[in-house]
């Protein structure tokens, strides 16, 4: 029996909308960004190699940190706890769970997931394709709630970019350096902190739990800088997806040696 | 300054029915309903439209312009080119009664199932105090009008209408938001979000946001951080595990309605 | 003509209370009358929910004395009585500047999210014709805040709603010992068509105004005056008719919102108005009765917003007829904006976001109507028909009308305003008459339980022939949007803001000519949803109603408040102590007689030494 808006109780309208502008791009454009941050990314984790530009000390943050005895000379930073991996085990396996959990979970993430690749819907007052649906109640997307997790981590491995960053002011000679990878690991990490720190659950975690804001005026504060950065979630997320690609592939071709890394020092 | 605009208005009831083209000559800085006013005074007496303030107040006057849910006084003609025809709809989500008008029953019946604010006792002197930063996030929530474009757009009992009887709609979602994050009530309304009120269902597409003629921000400050509470209380050990261990600040002691 | 347009099937309710209007008046009587313990319904024209309640935006003046601690019951009581020339019935004016502070906590405790002031109280903001800052308020939003505060408690309570049903009768049985009263009502479902019966000993008229009779109005189609016109055919008589209160701030451009009310808190909140001339004009119409109480300069105006204890208030805060009337004056001058209005500037005094913090609906009623930035230009305002002081002639204490069992509140009760009502009076007078109506209809149930009133058939059989008339009249017929754009261009015309004896007498003609092309209205359709058939019914009683303001309006032989007459353009004292009280006559139209006005007792009048 039909269903939803042609179920015999509503207007008999005859077409599944009426909306005659172009309510497709955005989930088209949206869609295709994704798909190939997707592929790109699983291309990178699976390739082992150009991952560090060692006279440059630049890491890249797709393989930030290596922690296995597979990693090149130099690359791990916080030692090698972990031994060989075999070649269908990426090498950053923990910052990829990490990391695509967080983008994953992210509610913003989820928002464009839900419209470009489930099409539930595709766009506003566009009938979606499926014949029943129940959301984030029900496992498995009812996992999606421990997107906080996710943050927790995120945050983690930005602080690890960070470092990274740091040992990034070196030069050939172990002094201090800096060049234009530097600059672009420095853009990445502001990027991320402002999509990490954005995020929904950073905003519940530093006040918005809270009954009374002004039993609680530091986290009030707290709340209030989150909030504003929220506004913009959307946004960060996507120019952080754009600067980590960037900042990988940059160091990808400074490590293979397609490129030389201008030095500003 | 004036000149005819064609309008295709959907006439009919529960048995069918159908657009129906109309020629209405409008003027400047007029909106959708001066056109569809003029359409009844001039040609169709009977047609069956729903508006009360016509000035974006009340949210009376829901429907579909060109297929996206609007209020018909907010929709001004000047959107749209002289020659475009302009086609109205009733809301798509809800049974139509005639024309222009819907049950939005459903609504009134959600309305019922949120259980009423309780508050803690008033001060000695007989007022409540309460901070300007406390009652500002709740106030954002009572600027709804209840137009219900919202529940109108929203998906999940638009496309699905098995879902009504387990989904309260953005706009109650928003009434849950509105008094768990009140400074004076003593409910915890956590788990009747999540069980009766079907928050989970919601999947943050948005569309009640990008609709609401009051711009509230029903995503992002209603119903993900409604939906962050209810992960304190379901998903979360760590909270629950902090709850225990530390004794809490008295007013946030809370008993749960389900 | 098909057979469900003239099926006579009707539905029986019986309530010990029915409220008719779900606005603050109606939603707070019902509250009450529920919690009295009576069985109670309420029923509406609208959803639940969209009254005109939603359009005040204001707040809600209660002398609660957060802002201003020496603001106190008296004070508001004064303010009252002064802004509605002393015409106010006193006992009115004194429970309500006594209650509405209890009222205003009660919303609280039902949800209400007032603004805050520093301590944490409810915040009160300045408005026309107040002493003190006073009215409780949020943004300027307050009557939805209000009305939804009611409408959810009112559904916690579990009280059966009707809505979209409209009542179009009273019903009248004998008692026992020989007195006519109240024994139900007679109504239609909107979205079906079909009647319904309310059995009930207790009615409350909670139906709001008039507006609608006029041309240029803030009020929505609702406002056509069916609790007046009922209240007159059940038998019950009307006070004050000849006062209506012309909004000094409704939109005038573009015509589509023509009369949309731009709020007084834009002069409380510092806005002012100009002419063509860029002259802040209202200096210039200061009456000697206001003198001593308002600013003589720009500066002392000014000074007044932050220290009201060594200055006097600016102008623009005069009663709404007084600047009404100047604003009137300064466009017949000559000296009025591009589209006929005059200029109500806040954008040069306050800063963009003081201005949207403080007045958010304005801000957004503006840019999307009028393409106009409220915060960088000044606004294009007119006069608005907004509100009728007249109404149902009331007992002070219980609401009740003189027909047993007719309870009247809110703006559909005549006395409370006098001659002119001060802004944020009306949500306050909602609240506390509403629950005394409420709680005195409920009371009143109670005792008539021994011998409970019985609707007779033949009224029901009679009623289902006025509702179906406009189905059944054969050939040519009236089209009753017509109708109503002809009253609503005339009464703007003829019995607007300044009236003569000339064009009033005219006014009565022509309203007994639209009287009888009204009883020729003829719909077309059904009877589901048909906003025609609403709007023929619905015509009869803004004819009656229009009827009763011009006759009480020609015989008011002065000017005062809300009635400004050319010919007579002072406010004669002899006219102090009179009221104006209409009743219909056995030929079906309005009956005038003069009834002296009740004499406030000494301590009260001490007040005003």
């Amino acid at each position: 029996m039909a269903t939803g808006v042609e179920d015999p109780s509503r207007a008999q309208v005859g077409t599944k909308t009426l909306r005659q502008d172009r309510w497709w791009l955005y989930p088209l454009q949206i869609g295709i960004i994704l798909a190939f941050f997707v592929v790109y990314a699983t291309v990178r984790i699976f390739m082992r190699d150009y991952y560090w530009a060692d006279a440059e000390h630049y890491l890249t943050p797709l393989y930030s940190p290596c922690l296995s005895d597979s990693c090149v000379p130099g690359s791990a930073h916080l030692g090698t706890p972990l031994p060989e991996l075999p070649f269908f085990i990426p090498l950053p396996f923990i910052t990829f769970f990490v990391l695509a959990g967080f983008r994953g979970t992210c509610y913003y993430y989820r928002k464009a997931g839900y419209r470009s690749f489930f099409l539930a819907p595709a766009a506003c007052a566009v009938p979606e394709p499926h014949k029943t649906y129940t959301g984030e109640s029900k496992f498995p997307l009812n996992t999606l709630n421990y997107h906080r997790y996710f943050f927790y981590g995120a945050l983690l491995f930005v602080l690890l970019n960070v470092y990274d960053g740091l040992l990034a002011f070196q030069g050939p000679d172990g002094g201090f350096g800096m060049g234009l990878g530097t600059l672009i690991m420095w853009v990445n990490i502001a990027m991320l902190f402002a999509y990490t720190l954005s995020c929904h659950a950073c905003r519940h975690i530093v006040g918005g739990r809270l009954r009374s804001f002004s039993q609680h005026p530091m986290r009030y504060r707290y709340w209030t800088w989150v909030s504003r950065l929220n506004a913009k979630h959307g946004t960060y997320a996507m120019i952080s997806l754009f600067t980590v690609i960037l900042t990988d592939a940059y160091i990808m071709s400074v490590s293979a040696g397609w490129f030389d890394d201008p030095r500003f020092f | 300054m004036g000149y005819d605009l064609s309008m295709r208005l959907w006439r009919g009831d529960a048995e069918g029915g159908g657009l129906e083209d109309f020629t209405v000559e409008v003027s400047e800085g007029e909106v959708v309903l001066d056109a569809i006013h003029r359409v009844q005074a001039t040609q169709a007496g009977d047609l069956a439209v729903r508006w009360n303030c016509k000035a974006g107040k009340c949210g009376s006057c829901s429907a579909e312009i060109n297929g996206r849910p609007r209020l018909l006084c907010m929709t001004r003609l000047n959107d749209f080119e002289e020659t475009d025809t302009i086609t109205v709809t009733p809301l798509r989500a809800f049974p139509v009664i005639r024309d222009l008008v819907t049950d939005v029953s459903y609504n009134y019946e959600k309305a019922r199932e949120v259980p009423a604010f309780a508050p803690t006792p008033p001060d000695a002197d007989g007022k409540r105090r309460m901070m300007q930063v406390d009652v500002e996030r709740g106030q954002e929530f009572r600027k709804c009008i209840e137009c219900f474009l919202c529940q109108d757009t929203c998906h999940v009992i638009r496309d699905h209408e098995e879902n009504k009887p387990a989904f309260a709609g953005p706009r109650f979602f928003l009434r849950y938001a509105e008094l768990d994050m009140h400074p004076l009530d003593t409910n915890d309304r956590r788990k009747l979000a999540q069980d009766a009120a079907g928050i989970g269902m919601c999947n943050i597409t948005k569309c009640c946001t990008e609709v609401c003629p009051e711009g509230i921000k029903i995503t992002d400050n209603a119903i993900i951080p409604m939906k962050e509470r209810v992960v304190d209380r379901s998903f979360d050990p760590l909270v629950w595990l902090g709850s225990k261990i530390r004794r809490r600040d008295p007013s946030d002691e809370r008993t749960e309605v389900v | 003509m098909a057979e469900a347009e003239t099926s006579t099937e009707y539905e029986t309710h019986t309530y010990d209370v029915v409220v008719v209007g779900a606005g603050g008046a109606g939603l707070r009587a019902a509250i009450a009358a529920h919690d009295a313990g009576a069985r109670t319904a309420i029923v509406c024209k609208s959803l639940l929910g969209k009254a005109h309640t939603v359009m005040a935006e204001g707040g809600i003046a209660a002398a609660m004395g957060n802002v201003w601690s020496d603001d106190g019951w008296p004070v508001h009581f004064r303010d009252t009585m002064r802004g509605g020339k002393m015409l106010n019935h006193w006992r009115m004016a004194q429970l309500h500047a006594q209650e509405a502070p209890d009222r205003v906590l009660e919303l609280e405790t039902w949800g209400a999210l007032f603004d805050r002031t520093d301590d944490g109280l409810i915040s009160q903001r300045d408005f026309g014709g107040h002493r003190f800052a006073r009215l409780a308020h949020v943004g300027d939003r307050t009557g939805l805040e209000m009305i939804r505060t009611l409408q959810q408690r009112a559904v916690a309570l579990g009280i059966d709603v009707f809505m979209e049903c409209t009542v179009t009768e009273l019903f009248k049985d004998v008692a026992d010992d020989g007195t006519p009263r109240i024994s139900g009502a007679f109504g239609y479902w909107r979205e079906t068509g079909k009647f319904l019966v309310f059995e009930a000993p207790s009615i409350v008229l909670a139906t709001g105004g008039i507006g609608k009779s006029f041309e240029v109005t803030s009020n929505s189609w609702e406002y056509t005056g069916d609790g007046h016109a009922m209240a007159l055919r059940a038998g019950a008589s009307l006070v004050n008719m000849e006062f209506v209160q012309f909004h000094p701030t409704g939109m005038v451009w573009p015509p589509s919102v023509r009369g949309i009310l731009v709020t007084e808190s834009v002069r409380g909140d510092g806005g002012v108005l100009r002419n063509s001339e860029g002259k802040r004009f209202m200096f210039d119409y200061i009456p000697e009765y206001f003198k001593s109480e308002t600013a003589d300069s720009e500066e002392e105006g000014d000074r007044w917003y932050t220290d009201k204890a060594n200055n006097r208030r600016p102008p623009e805060l005069l009663p709404r007829d007084e600047v009404a009337r100047a604003i009137n004056s300064e466009i017949k001058a000559g000296r009025g904006s591009p589209h006929g209005g005059i200029f109500l500037d806040i954008a040069s005094r306050r800063d963009a976001e003081y201005i949207k913090r403080r007045l958010p609906s304005m801000y957004h009623q503006f840019k999307e109507l009028a393409d106009v930035d409220i915060t960088a230009e000044p606004m294009e305002i007119g006069p608005t028909c907004h509100y009728v002081m007249g109404g149902v002639e009331v007992e002070p204490d219980s609401g009740a009308s003189i027909v047993d069992g007719l309870f009247a509140a809110g703006e559909v009760a005549g006395g409370m305003h006098g001659a002119n009502r001060l802004g944020g009076n009306s949500l306050s007078d909602l609240l506390v008459f509403g629950r005394r109506a409420g709680e005195s209809a409920a009371e009143y149930a109670t005792k008539a339980e021994q011998g409970r009133p019985h609707v007779q058939p033949e009224l029901i059989t009679s009623a289902e022939q006025d509702a179906l008339a406009p189905f059944r009249i054969e050939g040519g017929g009236e089209n009753a949007y017509t109708l109503q754009k002809h009253l609503q261009e005339q009464m703007q015309k003829l019995v607007g803001i300044i009236r003569t004896d000339e064009e009033l007498a005219e006014a009565q003609q022509m309203l007994r000519e639209l009287e009888d092309r009204a009883t020729r209205l003829k719909v077309s359709g059904g009877r589901v949803y048909n906003p025609g058939w609403h709007l023929a019914l619905d015509l009869n009683n803004m004819l009656l109603v229009s009827e009763c303001i011009a006759l009480a309006a020609r015989e008011r032989t002065e000017s005062r408040g809300g009635h400004t007459r050319e010919d007579f353009a002072a406010t004669d004292e002899s006219w102090g102590d009179v009221n104006l009280i209409l009743t219909l006559g056995d030929d079906g139209h309005a009956v005038l007689k003069r009834q002296p006005l009740p004499q406030m007792p000494e301590d009260l009048r001490d007040l005003f030494d």
